[in-house]
């Protein structure tokens, strides 16, 4: 039995008939577009599907059966914390008050939602030990930019302008270095210690004058907190450098480390991780920045700011020159910051802590279990998450870490994340929550202890998995050689249409 | 906590697995003196009271007003279906699908969805979504440089501001924004001036891309086949803003020759929600699949033939070019182009062109209206569904409207505070959600407005011909 | 045992001497662990390279990786079937996977680059 539906669909081009639908808007005039010269008219109809509401929504219900998702099992996806997504949080974002403000609303009636981003500002810095936050960027990658767009500011504020480069450890996120050259600097990549934290000594002789920042995720994408980041972060500010922290782990240390404090300038948040907003197959998220002094003039704009008399308002054009001006259009992803929000509020400073204690203690039970038949390369007490190799299986077995994967398919689990960080051999990073029970993760160990067994008794039924699922492993060569990106009728006609 | 399962049992199990007393073992590993000071947060809150408390928040906006604004997010009808669909956790509590045998779904969903924004811009290659209107086009800008090996780009100062500054902030990395000046008066006024692109194309260095919009920030149709000859014939790649809804009616990109085009996709049934989450839509010519940054989805073949759907040209993305990559984006939108995509499926061809129309048809409603009680256009040349008006006191106006339970578009001085000649100009649109009766709420709250200002009072018809006093 | 006749370099290239000109390719070892071949970025026709410098980008499914040019020279020619079929790398590295034709100028360099036996000890070692 699949762990998804098995009815793969036509597309809603092939579904299309003349003459379908219709029903929704009220026809307009006939001469509604007569005053539009016929030069920017257009010629001929976009060639959309015409449909009818039940074919449509049968289609994507059956589609969504396609899926794995958190409401249907565990999704042990290191460095993504696939938690639950409160559903209360859904129902708030949806609220006509919240859903139908438009975002040039003039603030005196969105106090409403003003006040709700301020009191999220709030409590992030709070979390964070940051002094101010910004709700602009649209995602992590956006934070990270706007983060290393602050910093450029700043050197240039202080004529320092030879600092272009940016410091970061081999096994960061590739956004890191992406960041750092899409805000026109050059990227260093550092070695990782044996223990798999920071080289202090590797990062020492790389600081100097011409740094203009470190990246560091912390805890790291091994899952290891870095026990020498106070002395890193002292290196980076004896060297005139800033640190910024990835704030992607945040779910590991909430109530126990606040970057802001550590002496980290500036860090994002992933909402979409910590805060429980949905993944939504890919996004939306939202990636809050956090800064201390020395980044408070650079904040992208608009801020969310309180008057004297206990109104909001938000920052006007022009009102902050030293900004670095704005990532995106309008505030932020309001309608996922109203879910991040109902999720502090729900859990507390108590209840914050104690999703760090749980996600943290549940990773370690899970290390436990997984290392009975896997390498755990840097076995000792982790935080929310931790690496296991298949590294001394492959060399007996053949059978590699994306075979595994493939065949926890079959198992009824959704695989961890594969072969990242780059930095461990075959590894699996695997980051079970806070929110999974401990029958939960039982099972999720002894379905991997049980691959390792097949491994080496049957290592052709791995190699080939999945065998349940609805579509076996891609041609994924040919659709990167001769990319098909759109339906053409033709197209589709080579290959066949599923009923 | 409240969505956690651990039982004390649980706990104590898990704890004894690991040989150890307390969960504080586990972070012995943070230094002393690096622990986190107490964190100040408010206790845990009841889901039944912060049900009430996020209900009192909703309930201080007022989203009650008869809306004129649009500014780039528009109000439109969504069918229901659009969010019943999207409230289904195997879509929105899923994650980006990485492994695509168990991730058909979004995958096929993806593909349509470019398949369908293919349709409507007329280009072949779309991406699987960008953050919102503004980073598309800034990443689109990115990609002419990185295509011509140039490092300057012109954008039509008829561009949206918010989009205009995103530019400016992604450029901050070291490449060159200009902005084309717009005509100053004249059948043209208010749209970009091919004179001034073409000195600046000629001057200077070498043009990487030209940015303009259809229609543009001020609601404007602008002359785009020729802004995308006079691009071309400069060696530079041309760009096109586009609003997805009003390509039912207008030409697209591909029609007038744009290499890249690029949009917000919130008009295709995404509720405003004061900022977002929305759809930026990027779009390109075959030849620039390469350079188009964010993820892209493919058909092809699984192991035994069945058609199926899997990302592919990964390679050009950050997890694995890292520091070459296109772009370090990572998490879209993909929750919000699966919107777009039952939108369009839901509405269809001839409902999108009736939205459009409508929306044009209810514009010039509006126009006539407002003209009635002396808020003439500003400018002259067509528009589709918005335009500005001339409104002595614009700002004050406005804000005064607002009591009277009328939000009068925007007040073009708060966005663009340096541009003189619209500091008394209101920039107004209709959609096919816009009534009669707003209409006649919105011309004769003006109407009594500007009579405080002028002291006379006009009489104003309505759009169904019957005059009505206006209030004082 | 790879080819005798060639040289390497230690990041995978190959090349075949024939006067002034060099055939450069990626050996099979590389090409098998980069996987399927999906896209090859080659320079253009007249392009000055250096030794142990970038000259251009292979890309398989999942990975990435530079090209790095064995011998100093100019760009005589780049292999234009493999942007039609960039799988050629994979089934022929030796042959019709080639990459780039470079005109030699500094022959010394030579010296630099592995032969058959010290590029088989590379890859033995992992």
């Amino acid at each position: 039995m699949s762990v998804v539906g098995e009815k793969l669909q036509p597309t809603l081009f092939e579904r299309s008939r003349p003459g379908r639908g219709g029903g929704k808007i009220p026809h307009p005039p006939k001469d509604a577009l007569d005053r539009i010269p016929s030069a920017a008219r257009r010629a001929t109809p976009p060639a959309l599907p015409e449909l009818n509401e039940p074919e449509v929504v049968r289609h994507y219900v059956n589609l969504s059966h396609l899926n794995y998702a958190i409401d249907t099992g565990f999704y042990p996806l290191g460095s993504c914390t696939m938690k639950f997504n409160p559903k209360l949080n859904e129902w708030a974002a949806r609220l006509p008050g919240f859903a139908s403000l438009h975002p040039l609303a003039p603030d005196e009636i969105a106090q409403g939602t003003l006040q709700l981003l301020w009191e999220l500002e709030g409590a992030l810095a709070e979390i964070s030990g940051m002094r101010a936050v910004t709700l602009q960027p649209a995602a992590g990658a956006q934070g990270e930019l706007s983060g290393i767009l602050m910093i450029r500011a700043h050197h240039r504020s202080r004529g320092e302008t030879e600092r272009d480069e940016v410091l970061v450890p081999d096994s960061s996120h590739g956004t890191n270095p992406a960041t750092a050259s899409m805000a026109g600097f050059r990227t260093i990549t550092i070695p990782s210690a044996p223990d798999g934290g920071v080289d202090l000594d590797a990062f020492r002789s790389a600081l100097g004058p011409r740094t203009a920042a470190v990246m560091i995720t912390n805890p790291s994408t091994l899952g290891l907190f870095e026990k020498r980041i106070g002395d890193l972060l002292d290196a980076v500010h004896e060297a005139g450098a800033l640190a910024y922290m990835d704030g992607a782990n945040l779910n590991a240390i909430l109530g126990r480390f606040k970057p802001g404090e550590a002496g980290f300038d500036v860090m994002h948040f992933n909402v979409h991780k910590t805060f429980s907003t949905p993944h939504g197959g890919g996004g939306p998220g939202a990636g809050p920045v956090g800064v201390g002094d020395t980044l408070l003039p650079y904040l992208p704009t608009p801020r969310v700011l309180r008057a004297d008399d206990g109104t909001f308002r938000l920052e006007r054009p022009g009102e902050r020159p030293t900004s670095i001006g704005r990532l995106r259009s309008f505030v932020g992803n309001t309608g996922v910051l109203v879910r991040a929000y109902a999720y502090i509020r729900a859990h507390g400073a108590a209840g914050l802590r104690e999703v760090s204690d749980d996600a943290v203690l549940a990773a370690n039970y899970l290390r436990k279990r997984v290392g009975e038949a896997y390498e755990i390369p840097f076995d000792r007490h982790c935080k929310h998450e931790f690496v296991a190799s298949a590294a001394g299986l492959k060399k007996r077995t053949g059978v590699r870490t994306l075979d595994i994967a493939k065949r926890l398919i079959d198992k009824g689990f959704h695989p961890p994340t594969i072969y990242f960080p780059l930095t461990v051999e075959e590894g699996m990073l695997i980051e079970p929550t806070e929110t999974e029970s401990v029958e939960t993760l039982d099972a999720f160990a002894d379905a991997l202890i049980s691959i390792a067994a097949e491994a080496e008794s049957d290592p052709d039924l791995v190699t080939s998995a999945p065998h349940t699922a609805p579509v076996g492993r891609l041609d994924e060569a040919t659709a990167a050689r001769q990319p098909n990106l759109r339906w053409r009728p033709m197209a589709g006609a080579e290959m066949p249409c599923p009923d | 906590m409240p969505y956690g399962p651990h039982t004390a049992d649980d706990r104590e199990r898990m704890l004894a697995a690991l040989g150890i007393g307390g969960v504080d073992e586990l972070f012995a590993d943070i230094p002393e003196p690096l622990r986190a000071s107490r964190l100040d947060l408010p206790d845990p809150e009841p889901e039944l009271e912060l049900a009430a408390r996020l209900q009192g928040l909703a309930g201080r906006n007022r989203t009650d007003l008869a809306s004129f604004l649009g500014a780039g997010i528009y109000r439109h009808w969504s069918p229901p279906a659009v969010d019943q669909i999207l409230l289904r956790g195997e879509w929105y509590t899923a994650y980006t699908p990485y492994q695509p045998e168990i991730s058909q779904g979004t995958l096929q969903s993806i593909y349509e969805y470019e398949s369908l924004l293919a349709e409507l811009v007329d280009l072949d290659v779309v991406s699987a979504s960008h953050y919102d209107g503004a980073a598309a086009t800034a990443e689109a800008a990115l990609m002419t440089c990185r295509a011509t090996r140039r490092e300057r780009v012109l954008v039509s100062k008829a561009v949206h501001p918010h989009y205009r500054q995103t530019l400016a902030a992604y450029f901050g990395g070291g490449l060159q924004l200009e902005e084309i000046p717009l005509v100053a008066d004249g059948e043209a006024a208010g749209t970009t001036d091919l004179a001034a692109l073409e000195r600046l194309l000629g001057d200077g260095a070498p043009v990487a891309g030209v940015v303009a919009a259809q229609p543009s920030f001020l609601g404007l149709l602008e002359p785009m086949a020729e802004i995308g000859r006079l691009a071309h014939a400069a060696g530079a790649l041309f760009v096109s803003v586009i609003e997805p809804v009003s390509l039912a009616v207008l030409a697209p990109p591909g029609a007038y020759g744009a290499d890249i085009a690029a949009g917000e996709g919130q008009p295709l049934g995404i509720a405003p929600q004061y900022g977002g989450p929305y759809l930026g839509i990027l779009a390109s010519t075959d030849g620039l699949v390469r350079q188009i940054p964010g993820r892209l989805v493919g058909m092809t073949t699984d192991v035994n033939g069945r058609r199926a759907y899997v990302m592919t040209l990964r390679a050009r993305e950050q997890d694995i070019r890292r520091d070459k990559a296109a772009s370090n984006i990572c998490t879209n939108q993909a929750l919000l182009a699966l919107a777009a995509s039952v939108y369009l499926a839901t509405i269809g061809p001839h409902g999108l062109r009736d939205v459009a129309a409508q929306g044009a048809a209810r514009a010039a409603r509006l126009e006539t209206a407002l003209a009635a009680v002396g808020a003439g256009r500003v400018h002259r040349g067509p528009y589709l569904n918005e335009f500005a008006v001339g409104v002595p006191d614009a700002r004050a106006v406005h804000r005064r409207l607002l009591e009277r339970g009328v939000l009068a578009g925007l007040a073009l001085a708060d966005v663009l505070p340096d541009e003189p000649s619209l500091s008394d100009a209101l920039l107004v649109c209709a959609t096919e959600l816009t009534t009669d009766d707003e209409i006649a709420r919105f011309a004769s709250g003006l109407a009594a407005e500007l009579a405080v200002h002028d002291h006379t009072a006009p009489t104003i018809p309505t759009p169904s011909g019957e005059p009505v006093e206006a209030a004082r | 045992m790879v080819p005798a006749d060639l040289h390497y370099t230690k990041d995978h290239e190959w090349v075949r001497v024939d006067g002034d000109e060099a055939t450069v390719g990626i050996t099979a070892y590389a090409a098998d662990q980069l996987g399927d071949i999906v896209f090859v970025e080659l320079p253009e026709a007249g392009r000055s390279v250096t030794q142990f410098a970038a000259f251009g980008v292979v890309e398989s499914v999942k990975a990435v990786s530079d090209l790095f040019a064995p011998l100093t020279g100019e760009v005589a020619t780049a292999n234009d079937a493999l942007a039609g079929s960039p799988e050629l790398v994979n089934s022929d590295p030796y042959g019709d996977g080639w990459m780039v034709r470079i005109r030699l100028s500094e022959r010394g360099e030579l010296d630099e680059l592995l032969d058959a036996t010290a590029y088989d000890a590379l890859i033995a070692a992992g």
